[in-house]
């Protein structure tokens, strides 16, 4: 099972490798968006640093549910997505591993640009920790129920906007709690408690997205 | 073996049609009675509120509205729930009757409360929690609804938007926490939702009357709207 996963992670990995502009471009894009905020709204550095946490938080979002489309439509395209749902690995370990590999791809780089766009809104450098963390723990939890949206709109027509209209409601508990761990951070309490829950939410997803992904998948091909 | 077959009797769309009829006509005729008999508690014979004086009156719509779009995502996940488990036709065309009224219902929440809070509070929308995750619900029933229509196989959809709705579900008390917590830590709306301490019996009597009237009316509707699934799926 294990194999399974890590030649799965493995494949995935190296066809992202082959065509490195699509991970590039969901990452750019978080980059354009965190940066257009000052722009619209004024480059008073009181104002930035409020608003830094929640911006940064919504364009790890936009940009996560950007790349889900290309979770399984190239694999659904050329017919490896049934031979892996008919294969011998368990479909919920499969689409698990699946959806790490989308983790690495589009939530891990997140994580470490981050503070580069923290910077830029002049956020005290000591909560560059707790930003990173919370993206750490919250990108996989966005990349596990964006998959679930993804499984149920492949192959539908506009199924781009769609998904962003199934998944983003479904996002809220994770910015609520992400950014606000960074808000309690920067006004002198303890982010631990919403760290906690991401960390809560990170666990539950992981147990059962897994399940809701088969389910989904299994429903899109038949 | 033959209670095993009762227990499905009804779950064929053939049987359950003119069965759907009856309850959708039964409980038409009662929740008009319901209706007007909560109508005329709730506008005429309760007191008016010492501090609100009558613009309260409108939580006799507002409160079992909001009561009923919580209620009817629960239903409607029970049905997706069966109808996965079983693979059930007639469960996906209850979950998919049922949404529209889910929707509705929370639509009208939404409109009678911010209708209520411009006296009230002087201003049409603040971020409360309540008014944050009901309007938060409001998009599932709109998730759920478009995933179900941009699916041309019904049964397809049927299941595909009882996965999400099962999700969504799970997700319900999630978001109502956290977004509980979000206007505790931002505090931005000082206002709170309390109403007076002790409700006179009267407004909650007119309440009650009201949720139940609200009640039938969606099963009648839900009906209604089974029927005219079963007859354009044939």
């Amino acid at each position: 099972m294990l194999d399974a996963v890590r030649c799965i992670v493995g494949r995935d990995l190296l066809l992202a490798l082959r065509r490195r502009t699509d991970i590039a471009t969901a990452l750019l894009f978080f980059v354009v968006v965190a940066s257009l905020f000052p722009l619209g709204i004024g480059a008073e550095p009181n104002l930035l640093r409020a608003i830094a946490p929640g911006v940064i938080w919504v364009a790890a979002l936009l940009s996560t549910m950007l790349s889900l489309a290309r979770l399984f439509a190239a694999d659904h395209a050329d017919g490896t997505l049934e031979q892996l749902v008919l294969g011998a690995a368990p479909l919920g370990v499969v689409v698990a591993a699946k959806t790490l590999a989308h983790w690495l791809l589009s939530g891990l780089p997140l994580v470490l640009i981050a503070p580069v766009i923290a910077l830029q809104y002049d956020l005290p450098q000591p909560l560059y920790g707790v930003l990173a963390l919370s993206l750490l723990l919250g990108t996989p939890v966005l990349s596990m129920i964006g998959a679930i949206g993804a499984a149920l709109t492949l192959g539908i027509r506009g199924g781009g906007v769609l998904l962003a209209l199934l998944v983003l409601p479904l996002y809220v508990p994770v910015l609520i709690m992400g950014a606000g761990s960074v808000e309690m951070a920067a006004a002198g309490l303890d982010p631990g408690g919403q760290l906690l829950i991401l960390g809560a939410l990170l666990v539950f997803s992981a147990a059962f997205a897994p399940w809701a992904i088969a389910a989904a998948l299994r429903i899109s091909l038949e | 073996m033959n209670t095993a077959v009762r227990w499905f009797w009804f779950a064929s769309p053939h049987t359950f049609f003119p069965l759907a009829g009856t309850i959708a006509r039964v409980c038409a005729w009662l929740a008009v009675p319901l209706a007007l008999a909560g109508l005329y508690v709730g506008l005429v014979v309760a007191p008016t509120d010492a501090q609100q004086g009558e613009v309260y009156r409108i939580i006799f719509i507002h409160v079992p509205a909001a009561w009923m779009s919580m209620f009817i995502y629960l239903v409607m996940a029970f049905w997706a729930a069966l109808g996965l488990a079983f693979n059930t036709r007639l469960s996906g065309m209850m979950a998919q009757a049922l949404a529209p009224t889910g929707a509705l219902f929370t639509f009208i929440a939404l409109w009678t409360g911010s209708l209520w809070g411009k006296p009230t509070w002087g201003t049409y929308w603040v971020w409360d929690a309540r008014l944050t995750s009901e309007l938060i619900l409001l998009f599932l029933y709109f998730g759920f609804m478009a995933l179900h229509a941009s699916i041309d196989d019904v049964r397809r959809a049927d299941r595909a938007a009882a996965v999400l709705a099962i999700v969504g579900a799970v997700n319900v008390p999630i978001i109502y926490y956290s977004v509980q917590w979000w206007n505790t830590l931002h505090q931005g709306a000082s206002v709170s939702f309390t109403k007076a301490p002790s409700m006179a019996a009267t407004m909650f009597l007119g309440m009650i009357l009201m949720a139940f009237a609200f009640w039938l009316y969606s099963i009648a509707v839900a009906m209604v709207r089974v029927r005219c699934l079963i007859r354009e799926r044939g």
